[in-house]
């Protein structure tokens, strides 16, 4: 299997961007919250949530859960209900 | 009293080991061309100077799948110009520069919502399976997992196995990627004529990628600049799944794609530290490998060095 970089030099490259990531974040929910009106009833206000808590937990798949919490759920039976 | 230094503080790259500008001998690989294949690429929506920018990058050629123009065509006519256009004309556009264009045919999962249209267009995929660069049925798939688009996307299979076609399959965008690809996995597990190792399943992530690589199918990732795979990402997927039976692909078309994405995945390995053998066998040999299947596959190495960036 690939071997990926030793984690200080992942830390070391990309320290500036995943800062750069965040302040842009940051940046457009205070861009919602200037805005007029309101999204609190919005249930992608809530996804956005879920996803936040999935970045500070300490999974190793972050990415993948995040994924998932932006997706359509998958029913097994789904050619019975279509008939195909 | 000096301050101390921050963490991480230091400008982007000076304690990167692959980036050393006098001396490092990565540094000069990532100013060197490596030869590389497109295995999907929309070139109609591109101009003749893309064609250029990519033999000049290190592409040696590319596969253009079947796809939506963008508007919902009237008439199976519009299809068969399109078809044309495929097999005919992007063949010499490419040949301008001595790149080797393969295509493949379908009715896209858009517009196989329309299912009497699908079926006009599917009688006629047959005139077009003997044109020299046709490598198979694609891309075919699902776009918003309806009925129709199943429906469709099984008579493809039909034609595909009728014809002993390789397959290439677009997975939805977005919310509905997930559940459509397990769909079309459903479909593929469910059809014991086909041959896994003949199917690749387009624009995985990191949540589908797994499901595709242990069913036995090949996988492409799609580099796109914000939905899809980046090029950091996919480099990641590599480094979690390995290289085998994986692929990189650009899919630039009309709309928000960068033609030039599998040179950035290049560089990206290169930087990360890959062996330029793990990088060529992503990029060139996987292709090969996996286009060599198709009776219409013939590619001939170009007959000079990889070359330095001018």
């Amino acid at each position: 299997m690939p071997q990926p970089m030793p984690a200080p030099d992942v830390l070391d490259r990309e320290f500036l961007e995943i800062r750069a990531k965040l302040l842009e974040v940051a940046a457009s929910f205070d861009r919602i919250d200037r805005g007029e009106g309101s999204v609190e009833g919005d249930p992608r206000m809530a996804l956005y949530r879920e996803a936040l808590e999935t970045l500070l937990s300490d999974q190793p798949n972050r990415a993948e859960q995040i994924q998932q919490i932006f997706s359509r759920q998958y029913e097994e039976s789904w050619r019975t209900k279509f008939g195909v | 009293m000096s301050r101390p230094k921050a963490h991480g503080l230091q400008p982007v790259g000076s304690n990167d080991h692959n980036i050393d500008p006098t001396k490092n001998i990565k540094y000069r690989q990532a100013l060197t061309n490596m030869y590389y294949f497109d295995p999907h690429i929309h070139m109609v929506s591109r101009t003749t100077d893309d064609y250029e920018t990519l033999a000049k990058m290190g592409c040696v050629g590319m596969s253009e799948p079947a796809f939506w123009a963008g508007f919902d065509r009237g008439s199976v006519d519009s299809f068969r110009d399109y078809f044309c256009q495929l097999t005919d004309f992007e063949q010499k556009r490419a040949g301008m520069y001595g790149l080797k264009h393969f295509t493949w045919m379908c009715i896209n999962a858009k517009e196989a919502e329309n299912v009497q249209l699908s079926r006009e267009v599917i009688k006629i995929i047959p005139d077009f399976l003997d044109c020299p660069n046709v490598l198979g049925i694609g891309e075919i798939g699902l776009n918003k997992n309806t009925k129709n688009e199943a429906t469709i996307f099984l008579e493809h299979i039909d034609l595909a196995v009728e014809y002993s076609q390789q397959i290439l399959i677009h997975t939805p965008h977005l919310e509905d990627k997930f559940q459509g690809t397990r769909m079309i996995l459903d479909m593929l597990n469910g059809d014991s004529r086909l041959e896994r190792n003949r199917v690749l399943v387009d624009h995985v992530e990191e949540h589908t990628v797994r499901h595709v690589l242990d069913d036995g199918y090949w996988a492409g990732m799609t580099l796109y600049p914000v939905s899809k795979c980046t090029p950091a990402r996919a480099v990641d997927l590599i480094e979690m799944y390995g290289p085998e039976r994986l692929l990189v692909n650009s899919a630039g078309d009309w709309g928000p794609s960068k033609p030039t994405a599998v040179p950035d995945f290049i560089l990206e390995m290169r930087r990360r530290g890959h062996p330029e053998s793990l990088v060529r066998k992503i990029v060139y040999e996987n292709p090969i490998e996996f286009f060599s299947q198709s009776s219409n596959f013939s590619f001939t190495p170009p007959n000079v060095p990889e070359a330095a960036i001018q």
